[in-house]
């Protein structure tokens, strides 16, 4: 009998997904767009909640989450974790979930968010400002970097530096995430941009321009995993989890060891060991890109270009539809959804490629995935590798 | 069970390196144990977990490693430029580049450390120097 991690690999399976408000929804709270996700997504699997006994959530604002979501939907779980590592959150509730299914301790695991950032009353500056005093950061506050776009803003200029990355690359992000958003009925931006567009767009933080910032929105997201074995006997075509690592290096962009290397190259790393798979084994690939500069990191650090190629990979369309590898086929935060943390939506739109739900924007003959989500300033992330029953 | 008890007067490491640097002085820790340089003011050595650390001045050199400049309305104080600095003795902080235009602040830009006291906080900021920029 396998052990350790391989023992997991393929053991539980997504068997629903749903999204709600994706862009602007006036009138609904961060709950009660979490709870269309969660009821559309347990439905989607084929169960009610009343089958729901474990629940991962996590929310940017409130730190014991956890218990008005147990209260709001009427759970009983035997397993929770409230886990709160930013917008990766969600791609590392995965693992704890696949031990807690694999024990016995639970077998069906909610994973729920949702955010009203854009339309909520209580506003950004309002929160910035909260924050300051809730989760202070001494030594980089005094200096006011506007965060987080600073922070990403520092780790771009840096990788220019070093590697002769221009603005136009960053650019290409932008251009391609749009494409895809084009075709994407769901996504909250779909008019055309190009390049030109993006680099005389008002400029936040150098060498950052407002285009090469995800989107503020509202929306919810939520999916259900399950064990392989009742996957199967459920309506939807299974989606294997085949690997998941999170890592976490360092919080604040001062404290980055290399800011052109971040913890994906951990949690890449890992997460295709216990796929047994490599980069040219993926079909689609989904990266949490709050910032255009991500999307070039994390190609990077999950090994599908050198180090210091991002750039020169993603030019000229490369990463577009029709491109040679087709990155985040929602629109992902540029142009889809962002409602504050984008790490389910990442994950739910590899499970609907996978599925070939996907329409307009289908990935021919999808049959894997890496779903990569970030949290904080580059600070923590987590990787996870999905399949269809072909790829076990 | 260890117990330990805490000296009359004593602080934290935050607020006696802001009590010194109110007083215009700049100090660093360096790890009495793998000899490492340490920034921000920490209780243990994040390099080797020893918890003898050790309070030193230091002449305040470093090099300009990453640069932003964070674009504001001048109603809300106007273009700021925020860096990472690279400290000749190894560390790294965020500060700000004063004397320049914030756009002007370019990666490899040598710089000095000085601390600036408003309203009785001090706080490290740089001032470019002669040197090459990278």
């Amino acid at each position: 009998m396998k052990t350790g991690l391989d023992a997991l690999r393929g053991s539980a399976a997504i068997a629903g997904v749903a999204t709600f408000g994706c862009g602007e929804t006036p009138g609904f709270t961060d709950m009660e767009l979490l709870a269309r996700s969660a009821h559309a997504a347990v439905a989607d699997a084929g169960l009610t909640m009343r089958d729901i006994d474990g629940l991962c959530t996590a929310s940017a604002s409130a730190a014991m989450w956890a218990l008005p979501v147990v209260e709001y939907l009427g759970l009983n779980p035997r397993y929770i974790d409230g886990t709160m590592l930013g917008g990766s959150s969600f791609i590392a509730h995965l693992l704890p979930a696949m031990h807690a299914i694999r024990s016995g301790q639970c077998s069906a695991v909610l994973v729920c968010y949702g955010s009203a950032q854009r339309s909520a009353a209580f506003g950004r500056r309002e929160i910035v400002a909260a924050r300051r005093f809730l989760d202070p950061q001494p030594y980089e506050h005094p200096y006011e970097p506007m965060l987080p776009v600073s922070a990403y803003a520092l780790a771009a200029s840096r990788h220019m530096h070093e590697f002769g990355t221009t603005r136009e690359q960053l650019a290409d992000v932008a251009v391609a995430a749009r494409a895809w958003a084009r075709l994407n009925p769901e996504a909250f931006m779909r008019e055309p941009l190009t390049r030109e567009q993006v680099l005389a767009a008002r400029m936040v933080s150098d060498p950052l321009t407002v285009r090469d910032c995800c989107l503020v929105t509202d929306g919810g997201g939520a999916y259900v995993l399950v064990s392989a074995e009742r996957a199967r006997d459920l309506p939807k075509k299974p989606v294997h989890v085949l690997g998941n690592a999170t890592a976490v290096w360092n919080r604040q962009i001062s404290s980055m060891k290399d800011l052109t290397i971040t913890a994906a190259s951990q949690s890449g790393r890992e997460a295709f060991a216990m796929a047994g798979l490599a980069p040219k084994d993926i079909d689609v690939v989904q990266l949490y890109d709050a910032f255009t500069i991500n999307t070039l990191l994390f190609l990077e650090d999950l090994g599908f270009c050198p180090k210091g190629e991002g750039g020169r990979f993603v030019a000229d369309g490369a990463i577009a539809p029709g491109g040679r590898l087709p990155v985040n086929t929602n629109g992902g935060g540029l142009s889809c959804v962002h409602p504050g943390m984008y790490g389910i939506f990442a994950l739910i739109e590899a499970v609907r490629q996978l599925r070939g739900d996907c329409g307009e924007r289908q990935v021919k003959n999808a049959h894997t995935a890496i779903a990569h989500g970030n949290g904080g300033m580059l600070s923590s992330q987590a990787t996870a590798i999905l399949g269809t029953a072909d790829a076990l | 069970m260890t117990t330990q008890t805490i000296e009359e007067g004593a602080t934290g490491v935050q607020a006696f390196h802001q009590r010194e640097l109110d007083a215009g002085r700049l100090l660093l820790q360096c790890c009495g144990t793998c000899g490492r340089h340490v920034y921000y003011p920490r209780e243990g050595c994040p390099h080797c977990g020893s918890t003898a650390l050790e309070w030193k001045s230091f002449n305040g050199l470093g090099t300009v490693h990453a640069v932003t400049t964070v674009r504001r309305k001048p109603a809300d104080g106007g273009d700021l430029n925020v860096s990472l600095i690279d400290l000749d003795e190894g560390v790294r902080l965020m500060s700000r580049v004063d004397n320049l235009a914030p756009d002007a602040v370019r990666i490899g830009q040598r710089v000095r450390a000085r601390v600036q006291v408003k309203d009785g906080r001090g706080l490290v900021l740089f001032d470019a120097i002669e040197g090459d920029a990278a």
